[in-house]
């Protein structure tokens, strides 16, 4: 279809503030495209809910914006790079039989996790720890999680220089079945099927275990918790250790689907837009940031291409979010990890 | 024991989703996989003679020069993200200095080197300080479009020549500058070059253009699409932020246009994921970027996917004229000269040249440049008044076998 055809179609146009361009709204494109986006949207949601889950987790507990969890998630995809490299892989396929690269991605997803485990452990203990020690206000937590995640990035930087580190290719994506004309590949498959047996996981750890318990007693009221027994400062540390797992198993799916994505700022952009999953979701809502993440992927893919370019991606996603904590403040499931009902 | 069954849980979850990873794998075992060599519709050999002026200006001169006193300076990046391209530069600046002063012996030029880290921040501080330095009369530099932007104006106010060997914004000559000359074509010579590489060379009828958000990536692809006309595709023409690496969308627009070729108007660091994701959804065409891309670094971060990698730049291939070649090496402990290498070998040789026939101050020396009109190994250098070359080659690169080899002038 023509340019010309697209826009007797569609007339319905906007001024663009650079004065030299149009938007049109593509709506073939966007049905053309709709079923490759949803797919995409999800798989890379799935990624943003694994990160969101740290962001909420923190939250609910401490009541605290964790902004160095960007910079937990990218310490676990040097993990990842630096297992990888190690076991030989590189920039090709490497065409592994399936039990060797079950085990090689097992090792890396194992490294990655244990990386940023005790990385945002070490963040609780030497960035948070004293503040709450002292009784600091909460404005300068946040400037200290900011503070944190600029050291962490440059950190990375001193030891591995500003350009991203040559490509890990796990294995080459292959079309596995074809669902509404759109190609389904097995990196796919292979990314939301096991972030949603995490999030399954994760979900009966909060609501079911002891630890879990335990974390939803301090999100609640951490004084009472504490005067029950629970001992506030071991569940601190463990909803940061949990945040880091869930950051370590993100670490390998980006990289499994973005093979030259671990570079020092790496996971800036990854982590504003899973803190935005969070606040959709509702924060401190461990389903809520499930689905919030599923959504900022999906209305980030509908809106570029509905839009016409990419550079909207970001933009659509936040004016969505704008919009909904208009009508729902506290987010879609609204603020609950303390709640009954989670 | 609801520690246990999380354990568990966690074991069972890590295994299914491997398995799966595993199943996936097996089925990549039948496809053809990623090759070495290019996987594009048209495969052009690799060049390894480049005509060289036969009386191009050599650093050395006549061997009888007389001066004292007198330093040329480099400013550009030594650390930072981009330092490569200013080691590139100040090794050939560096090349050329050492053949003067050794044919030289009446006329001993000082090198003095000044960091500016390539950011346009720092960059005005560090051209100061040059600029106050009363023996330097001449300076290569500044290598980026932006930092040479940032400092255009202080080498003016201090008279002091200088000719940058790779800034390509085409804006930088409309200043009104007097002190600026470019040694290398701008990016209005580079953007019509990629669109008749594209529909001429490279065969393509329908090229998909994707640009980033920078000034370079968004002048060039403009330059490229008013040349490219119908052969252009809008419905798969896309706009990406610099710093973003995931492409799916944009990968699923090109691949439902299906085009001949893409043009990617931008730097490497977006350029290499992109291309490695367009060719993991299935992409067979040719993929193209400009001297922002071609760099080593492209071909690490886009991994075997960058067999179907090809790049036009204004840069000589200066490791495919021998001489050059070997006399780099040896002065450098054996590396191979580098994108830029021979520009900044050459700049110098226009700045001693001048100081060898007597123009010793800055004024004579701005003078001598202006009125330059000789051979250098790169190209011919006689500038227009605002400091742009009058015919530049732009030329074709490809890679080959994980390496950027040369594949003729565009």
């Amino acid at each position: 279809m023509s340019q010309q055809e697209r826009e007797a179609v569609h007339p319905l146009t906007l001024f663009l503030a650079d004065g030299n361009s149009w938007i049109n709204f593509d709506v073939t494109s966007f049905k053309e495209l709709f079923w490759d986006n949803t797919f995409n949207g999800l798989t890379y949601g799935a990624i943003y809910s694994l990160i969101a889950m740290g962001y909420t987790l923190v939250y609910g507990v401490l009541r605290l914006i964790n902004f160095a969890h960007s910079e937990v998630f990218i310490s676990g995809a040097f993990a990842v790079y630096f297992t990888l490299s190690y076991l030989g892989f590189g920039g090709a396929d490497p065409g592994l039989s399936p039990v060797a690269l079950v085990g090689d991605l097992l090792l890396a997803a194992v490294a990655a996790m244990v990386v940023s485990g005790i990385v945002a452990v070490i963040l609780e203990r030497v960035a948070y720890r004293p503040l709450r020690k002292r009784n600091a206000p909460p404005l300068v937590f946040l400037i200290t999680a900011i503070g944190a995640s600029f050291a962490i990035q440059y950190i990375w930087y001193a030891f591995r220089g500003a350009n991203a580190e040559s490509a890990v290719i796990m294995f080459v994506p292959h079309p596995v079945f074809t669902v509404f004309g759109t190609n389904i590949d097995d990196q796919q498959i292979t990314i939301v099927a096991a972030a949603i047996l995490v999030m399954v996981v994760v979900d009966r750890f909060i609501n079911h275990s002891r630890f879990g318990r335990g974390i939803r007693a301090v999100a609640q009221d951490p004084d009472t918790a504490t005067l029950m027994g629970v001992n506030k400062e071991r569940i601190i540390m463990i909803t940061f250790l949990v945040g880091g797992l869930l950051a370590g198993v993100a670490a390998l799916f980006y990289v499994m689907r973005v093979p030259s994505g671990v570079q020092y700022n790496g996971g800036f952009n990854l982590g504003i837009k899973a803190f935005a999953a969070a606040v959709l979701g509702g924060i401190g809502n461990i389903r809520g940031a499930m689905l919030g993440g599923v959504l900022i992927g999906l209305i980030g893919n509908y809106g570029q291409t509905l839009l016409g370019a990419s550079q909207w991606s970001d933009i659509i996603a936040f004016v969505a979010l704008v919009v909904i904590l208009m009508f729902r403040p506290t987010g879609v499931l609204g603020e609950s990890l303390g709640k009954a009902r989670v | 024991m609801s520690a246990a069954r999380f354990a568990r849980a966690v074991t069972a979850v890590a295994v299914l989703s491997l398995a799966l990873t595993g199943c996936a794998a097996k089925n990549n075992a039948t496809s053809s996989g990623a090759g070495s060599g290019p996987t594009g519709p048209v495969n052009l050999p690799e060049q390894t003679a480049l005509p060289v002026p036969g009386d191009a200006a050599k650093p050395a001169g006549d061997g009888k020069a007389k001066c004292s006193g007198v330093t040329i300076a480099y400013a550009g990046a030594e650390s930072g993200g981009n330092a490569q391209l200013g080691i590139n530069i100040y090794s050939g600046i560096q090349l050329a200095i050492n053949k003067h002063n050794t044919a030289n012996p009446g006329c001993q030029v000082a090198f003095k080197k000044y960091d500016t880290a390539g950011d346009p921040a720092q960059a005005p501080g560090v051209v100061t300080q040059v600029v106050g330095s009363k023996d330097i009369i001449g300076a290569v530099g500044l290598p980026f479009s932006g930092e040479s932007k940032a400092t255009g104006g202080i080498f003016q106010t201090g008279g002091l020549v200088h000719i940058t060997p790779s800034a390509t914004n085409p804006s930088l000559t409309t200043n009104g500058w007097t002190t600026f000359f470019r040694a290398l074509g701008n990016d209005s010579v580079q953007g019509p070059a990629a669109a008749k590489f594209l529909t001429g060379k490279l065969k393509a009828k329908k090229v998909c253009v994707i640009q980033d958000d920078s000034d370079y990536g968004i002048g060039l692809a403009k330059e490229t699409n008013a040349t490219l006309g119908g052969s252009a595709d809008t419905a798969c023409s896309d706009k990406v932020t610099t710093g973003q690496k995931d492409f799916s969308a944009t990968v699923s627009k090109v691949m439902a246009a299906k085009p001949d070729a893409v043009f990617y108007s931008g730097y490497y660091a977006e350029g290499a994921p992109f291309d490695q994701q367009l060719v993991n959804k299935g992409f067979t065409g040719v993929f193209l970027g400009p001297d922002g891309t071609k760099d080593t670094a492209f071909v690490k971060q886009a991994g075997a996917a960058s067999s179907n990698a090809y790049f036009v730049c204004p840069c000589v291939p200066g490791e495919l004229i021998p001489s050059f070649a070997q006399a780099f090496s040896a002065a450098n402990s054996g590396a191979a000269p580098g994108t830029y290498s021979l520009e900044g070998y050459d700049a110098a040789t226009v700045l001693l040249k001048g100081i060898d026939s007597g123009a010793v101050t800055r004024p004579a020396l701005l003078n001598y440049v202006k009125n330059y009109n000789a051979d250098g190994l790169s190209k011919h250098f006689q500038w227009n008044s605002t400091g742009e070359l009058a015919n530049t080659t732009v030329y074709g690169y490809k890679v080959q076998n994980g390496k950027i080899v040369f594949v003729g002038t565009v």
